[in-house]
């Protein structure tokens, strides 16, 4: 099989809100694939019809080379699916949760026994499985629902927003567990998130999803690489002084782009850290006192805003209105 | 694929038998409601009423009604219980698994009645105890096997109701409006052969009017419907909600 998940034009309607429009991507087996996006952007619905839980309005989509609507079945049996919110149920033990879903995937009582130890081990919950789930934390609940998702050793792996409203610590813990699991157990992953770090830090390749389209898709090196590269941000000691640095820096037959704001110069340039000192040089030779210097990566975060236009977390307010608003009409 | 339906249903029922296991407290509650109004009202109503045209009411005609009322009560609650699943999220685990959901509602409707007839069969463990004498043993076996049509009528009807309400104030809506009519207009707490018109027409209508009469007819001898239409009644009714709880279920989101 070449690619785990293929979607051809895939659209999903709520009334006249198009939560995913013509979404057309292919992730390949093994990849660790991220879709990036504001709340509401359309990643939950896109993951929904591929998971089988809502049915695409348009298009198709396979996954784990059996189509989502006619071959739903199938693409179950493939599958894990870790949801945004939880769904354990809270008066079990962890266990239990456990077993209930190794029987619900038609797993003998020998393999289930093996697996739960094994998947417990892995989210490191043994010592706490024989707990009802209720006096579990929020991030052992997250780390119960990943370990419940592995159960029947599915190949495909959705992980709804992973680690949305968990502390820092315990969410560097789930990175190491999606790491793990994509690396040693070979199990292809695609999760959503509107974390810049996370999708940074975790995915091979990333789609970032706005307003229902996908408006980039690459590896965050290559997605962050189109900028152009790094900014150095130097701030003058006189603000008549900007103009003539910035000419300085062009005449100099520098490979980059300069624009002004107030004392401070922005140069952007490939590889910035080595180029400081040279730039600094130049700054000196032409006599201009420099107060400070500071370089820049750019982030997932100027990625976004240079496709949409918008920075992703200016729009987290109103997107929230405007999920509030499509799950009224859904209601209707 | 007949194990794995059997497999979906016997996971399902699990899930109800460890949760009921859990909730101690709702045993506690599920059995103290009716038994209050078993001996108090029992032994109150004793004491004042008499039958037309003869014969005193004793706490033996109450039993069959409050074992009606029980199994009513939780059999409808089982099956509302996936507006929690719903809201508790749990129900997304169980509509993405790879299973029949027609065989997942009939699971659920297993689990619900196994715990209604606990119930029922301790009410009716208890009335005996505390003095109401049953007609045969055999007529006690009888009376778990119209408790359990019965619980299995309901629970489907409470699974229809719940793949269509998304709400705990739904909840509230259908437990007000339909319980206790459904209790009220059922005989449960009155002879029904000498009603009014307009009032008999409403309890021939209802479903629990014909389990709470076959269960008199069973405990102890006596009931005004013929047992044999209660009988019938009740197994149409089971299969009728079965099907149509099994049939919603199938349709419903999250």
């Amino acid at each position: 099989m070449d690619f785990a998940i293929e979607t051809d034009r895939i659209t999903k309607k709520f009334g006249d809100i198009t939560a995913v429009n013509n979404i057309s991507i292919e992730v390949g087996t093994g990849e660790l694939f991220g879709l990036l996006g504001p709340n509401g952007a359309g990643k939950t619905t896109l993951i929904s019809m591929l998971s089988t839980m809502i049915e695409p309005t348009a298009g198709s989509a396979k996954v784990w080379g059996f189509d989502v609507g006619r071959e739903s079945s199938k693409v179950r049996q493939n599958i894990g699916m870790v949801f945004q919110d939880t769904t354990l149920d809270d008066r079990l033990t962890g266990r239990e949760n456990l077993d209930l879903h190794g029987r619900l995937y038609g797993l003998d009582s020998k393999t289930r026994k093996k697996r739960i130890a094994e998947v417990l081990s892995l989210v490191e919950l043994a010592d706490r499985a024989d707990a009802i789930v209720k006096t579990y934390s929020g991030g052992m609940m997250r780390r119960l629902e990943i370990a419940r998702g592995l159960m029947h050793h599915p190949h495909v792996l959705f992980l709804d927003e992973p680690t949305l409203g968990l502390d820092p610590q315990t969410r560097t813990h789930i990175w190491e567990y999606i790491r793990t699991l994509n690396k040693e157990e070979g199990v292809t992953i695609v999760l959503t998130t509107h974390y810049m770090e996370e999708a940074d830090h975790l995915c091979g390749r990333i789609a970032i999803i706005d307003n229902g389209e996908i408006v980039a898709l690459d590896t965050p090196e290559a997605l962050k690489e189109m900028l152009g590269g790094d900014v150095i941000t130097l701030e003058a000691e006189r603000r008549e002084d900007t103009t003539r640095l910035s000419e300085v820096y062009k005449n100099n037959g520098c490979v980059c782009i300069v624009s002004l704001k107030g004392n401070e110069v922005f140069i952007t340039v490939r590889e910035g850290e080595r180029q400081i000192p040279h730039v600094l040089a130049l700054a000196s030779d032409a006599g201009i006192p420099i107060r400070s210097v500071s370089l820049r990566k750019p982030t997932l975060d100027d990625v976004f805003l240079h496709h949409t236009g918008k920075a992703i977390r200016d729009k987290e307010v109103s997107e929230v209105e405007q999920v509030r608003y499509k799950i009224q009409t859904r209601r209707k | 694929m007949v194990k794995k339906a059997m497999n979906t249903v016997y996971t399902m029922w699990l899930r109800e038998m460890l949760r009921f296991w859990r909730s101690k407290s709702r045993i506690i509650g599920a059995l103290a409601t009716p038994l209050f109004f078993l001996v108090i009202l029992g032994t109150g109503f004793s004491s004042v009423f008499q039958f037309r045209g003869g014969g005193t009411v004793n706490i033996g005609f109450f039993a069959p009604g409050f074992i009606g009322m029980t199994i009513l009560f939780s059999s409808l609650l089982g099956g509302v219980s996936i507006i929690w699943d719903r809201e508790f999220g749990f129900l997304k685990e169980i509509l993405i698994a790879p299973v029949s959901r027609f065989f997942v509602a009939l699971g659920k409707a297993v689990g619900g009645v196994t715990t209604s007839l606990i119930q029922g069969v301790l009410i009716m463990v208890i009335a005996w105890f505390i003095g109401v004498k049953y007609v045969s043993f055999l007529g006690v076996l009888a009376a778990i096997v119209v408790m359990f049509l019965s619980g299995i009528g309901f629970i489907g009807l409470g699974i229809a109701l719940a793949s269509k309400i998304d709400s705990h104030e739904g909840f509230q809506m259908v437990m007000s409006f339909l319980t206790m009519p459904l209790v009220l207009l059922s005989g449960a707490f009155f002879p029904i052969s000498k009603l009014p018109p307009w009032l008999s027409i409403l309890v021939y209508a209802n479903p629990l009017t014909y389990g709470v009469e076959a269960l008199r007819w069973y405990l102890l001898g006596n009931s005004t419907i013929q047992v044999e239409l209660c009988v019938a009644v009740l197994v149409l009714f089971a299969l009728a909600m079965t099907g149509l709880g099994g049939k919603m279920f199938e349709k419903t989101s999250v």
